[in-house]
């Protein structure tokens, strides 16, 4: 629990850092205004990419969980495109993204609460949507 | 032409890099502790479903992976909220709120709670982590949503919403 306390406070450090805990400056990016976001998620993913292939590379199992450090990659299907259709869509309205999110409540920025608020409903209105889906396909009184 | 390189860099980038590459960093270093610890990919948007499992009981919610997880889940936000508190509150200049209108935020951020937990991830789990594993499931899911949102952000900015 203390990596993830350690982690979870660089994490938040960092996005404050960037200030892409400030949706403007996300809106500014995406407008191309100002390009310096892309430092901000090219920096991150160097990072994590150097460190995921040494840990595969060296490392033999995570010391806390007993988890290899294999790659874990997700499939892929056509959820991946429509939710990143959707999500891109969220983004580019609000500026906000749901790490980003929590960091911005931390530099006092508590209207994104209405955003947090609005990434529950969302993710509970997809759960409830995929249920009633998955009832209708089990009953076989699908429309389609 | 020796005078083109900076005007240059100060249209495409304004406010410098220095703060964004470091950001971007730490981010990254953030993200890397938690996995050598733990071997676990820590991305931000799932604790938005495993939070759920506490108060809904749709199956949904309740997978195991999504209830053995959701406890560090909370620590892992509440210490991202503090970590962003900690750096305003010893290297910041004061508290700041943003201008951007709420409807955004809320529509904004409905959206995103779909998207994110359709497409099974967001910025961090496909953004950096996904690109960090070049895995092509997660640069497919970047580059559809940096698209849709350039495209959104473009034409709100057309029709005059600002901020």
């Amino acid at each position: 629990m203390l990596v993830v306390i350690a982690g979870g406070l660089i994490f938040g450090f960092g996005l404050a850092v960037s200030n892409m805990a400030r949706p403007e400056v996300v809106i500014d990016f995406l407008q191309f205004d100002d390009f310096g976001l892309v430092f901000v998620m090219g920096g991150a993913a160097v990072v994590t990419g150097t460190v995921f292939a040494l840990a595969e590379a060296f490392g033999d199992r995570a010391p806390l969980t007993g988890r290899d450090y294999g790659r874990r990659l997700k499939s892929f299907d056509k959820n991946v495109v429509v939710g990143g259709v959707v999500f891109g869509a969220g983004w580019g309205i609000s500026g906000i993204c749901p790490g980003a999110a929590y960091a911005s409540l931390g530099v006092g920025n508590y209207p994104i609460l209405i955003a947090i608020g609005g990434m529950f409903v969302g993710a509970y209105l997809q759960g409830l949507w995929r249920a009633r889906r998955a009832e209708s396909a089990a009953t076989g009184t699908s429309a389609d | 032409m020796s005078g083109l390189t900076p005007l240059l860099v100060e249209g495409l980038f304004p406010n410098g890099i220095a703060h964004y590459a470091l950001g971007g960093l730490l981010i990254g270093l953030g993200t890397a502790v938690i996995y050598l610890g733990t071997g676990i990919i820590a991305g931000a948007s799932t604790f938005l479903e495993s939070t759920l499992s506490y108060v809904s009981d749709l199956p949904r919610f309740n997978k195991a992976k999504y209830v053995a997880s959701r406890d560090w889940r909370v620590v892992f936000t509440l210490s991202i909220v503090a970590g962003a508190a900690l750096y305003t509150v010893l290297f910041g200049d004061g508290w700041w709120v943003s201008d951007v209108q709420p409807w955004r935020f809320a529509v904004g951020g409905v959206l995103v709670g779909v998207g994110t937990r359709i497409g099974k991830g967001c910025t961090s789990g496909h953004g950096v982590c996904g690109v960090g594993s070049r895995s092509r499931t997660s640069l497919v899911n970047v580059a559809t949503f940096m698209l849709v949102a350039i495209g959104v952000a473009q034409l709100l900015s057309a029709l005059g919403v600002s901020p």
